[in-house]
């Protein structure tokens, strides 16, 4: 697990910035064509090397928070910064996790997995090499030669993530990355996950439009409102993930955390 | 084609339609049809011959230029009108106008512009062919999965990247089949630009051997030029099915 070649160097920090955000949202507003407005004034810190969750109902703007930040969407006004420094491109120190998977369809699971260290003009075989590492973490080892229509759409979204980590971005955005999967499949993803990240040193930020998944995987959760979509309320749940997941489930604070975030959005709902 | 559970091959049609043609030729209903065995016969003759030698040239050589020239501009302003909506209403009034219009009656026109030559061909071929290609790059290009171009965006690809490597190839399954079109509408477009100037390529032949009722060579003429666009066409379609399991799964 911790042999891979690594040939970009952790981007951005150089310097201890331990206790300063990795990324910090101030005022974010959007308004599209048309006078819609999807975000009013959007602030929130997101702490280093943890998971946060935006949650919210949908039509709130999660989603283009998360473009925002990735800075494929662009804001009307107020400001992403990233490491302290705003941004409003892409770039190498943050890494997309798509909802639809967004794969090549006439490319393997290898090129596929390699294809951001592709663009970033890493030669092949180094870029391979990366990529099959990431491919056996994420538990698809064999399947490297296959076609992302051969695949489910569980297997789909484990090859998007390690497309994602094989960049060795710092900051890994994922927008709904199980929506498209099954139940069953969905729990056993989210314990992946939690494994896979926490033998890497990443700051997530995940969005999400279930409780539980927000509860179960979040150190701090983001929940947004909608009309006018704004943050409503930051909370840090604090389960304790060293225990497994059976227990987790049904510990009274995991339960207790959904429960009071299900109150809070339900008084936005009912407005 | 399956009879009594036994596979038919596709070849089987055409000998069954060359022995009609040859019953039908024999009995001398039609002068203009003559039997198959006798077109054979003329294909013989009149392949080595130079005045085809020098028409097939003449004709390839206005069909290439006229194909890469719609080609170049129709995938690259196909790509544009995808991409950007100010130019799709600005320039898809007139591709589509264009695609429906009956170019023949421009060739003439042409004719007394560009001369009895290679460009008025040329121009022909291009005029056939370029809306096609530009109208199906346009809705390959619309259907390219949002998000790939996102994941394109966020893993630092350029926009010269982004097109080369992804916009293109995710809209190759519209692309081909307008390449396709466009490669038959071309070939139309090279005979018919030919038969109205008469003057030169195959059209001058077919004009020559109707002219002074050679049936057999005219047929002869025919198949070889429906070989061809057979030919052209199956090699694209070829293609076009080695991507077409994607077309559904972008």
């Amino acid at each position: 697990m911790t042999d891979i070649p690594r040939t970009t160097s952790k981007a951005g920090n150089p310097v201890d910035k331990t206790g300063e955000p990795a990324v910090r949202v101030h005022n974010l507003t959007k308004e599209f064509p048309g006078g819609v407005r999807a975000l009013d004034g959007v602030s929130f810190d997101v702490p280093r090397g943890e998971l946060t969750s935006i949650i919210g109902p949908s039509g709130c703007g999660k989603t283009t928070t998360l473009k925002i930040i990735a800075g494929l969407v662009e804001a009307t006004g107020g400001e992403v910064e990233v490491d302290g420094t705003p941004v409003h491109a892409p770039g190498p120190e943050r890494a997309f996790v798509f909802q639809d998977f967004a794969l090549m369809p006439w490319a393997t699971v290898l090129r596929n997995a390699a294809f951001g260290l592709e663009l970033r003009g890493v030669s092949r075989q180094e870029r391979e090499a990366i990529a099959r590492d990431y491919i056996a973490k994420v538990n698809l080892a064999g399947f490297e030669d296959a076609y992302p229509h051969q695949l489910s759409g569980g297997m789909r979204q484990r090859v998007g993530l390690a497309r994602a980590l094989a960049v060795d971005a710092d900051i890994l955005l994922m927008d709904e990355p199980f929506a498209s999967v099954d139940e069953q499949i969905r729990r056993k993803f989210q314990e992946d996950l939690l494994r896979l990240l926490s033998d890497e040193d990443k700051t997530v930020i995940f969005v999400t439009h279930s409780i539980e998944e927000a509860v179960y995987v979040s150190d701090q959760v983001v929940i947004l409102t909608r009309g006018p979509s704004r943050v409503s309320k930051v909370v840090r749940p604090g389960v304790d993930r060293d225990a497994d997941s059976e227990h987790i489930r049904r510990s009274p604070t995991y339960l207790d955390w959904v429960e009071r975030i299900w109150d809070e959005l339900q008084d936005y709902l009912e407005k | 084609m399956e009879l009594r559970g036994h596979r038919i091959p596709m070849f089987v049609s055409l000998l069954v339609w060359f022995a009609l043609w040859e019953v039908f030729g024999r009995l001398e209903v039609v002068s203009l049809i003559p039997p198959f065995s006798e077109v054979v016969a003329a294909l013989a003759v009149v392949v080595p011959s130079e005045s085809f030698v020098e028409a097939t040239t003449v004709t390839l050589q206005a069909f290439a230029i006229g194909m890469t020239m719609s080609l170049t501009v129709g995938i690259g302003l196909g790509m544009l009108m995808g991409r950007s909506p100010a130019v799709a209403s600005v320039m898809g009034m007139w591709v589509n106008i264009f695609e429906s219009s009956p170019l023949t009656a421009v060739v003439p026109a042409l004719m007394a512009l560009l001369g009895f030559g290679l460009p008025t061909m040329v121009v022909t071929v291009f005029l056939f062919s370029v809306w096609v290609i530009a109208l199906d790059t346009q809705v390959g290009v619309e259907r390219v999965n949002p998000s790939l171009v996102e994941m394109g965006r966020s893993f630092g690809a350029s926009n010269r990247v982004l097109y080369s490597t992804i916009v293109i190839r995710a809209a190759l399954p519209e692309l081909l089949a307008g390449i396709r079109l466009g490669l038959i509408r071309g070939l139309k477009g090279v005979v018919i630009g030919q038969l109205l100037i008469a003057v030169v390529g195959v059209g001058y032949l077919f004009e020559l051997y109707s002219r002074n009722f050679l049936m057999p060579e005219f047929w002869a003429l025919l198949i070889i030029l429906f070989a061809f666009a057979f030919l052209a066409s199956e090699a694209v379609a070829y293609f076009e099915r080695k991507v077409s399991f994607y077309a559904s799964s972008r």
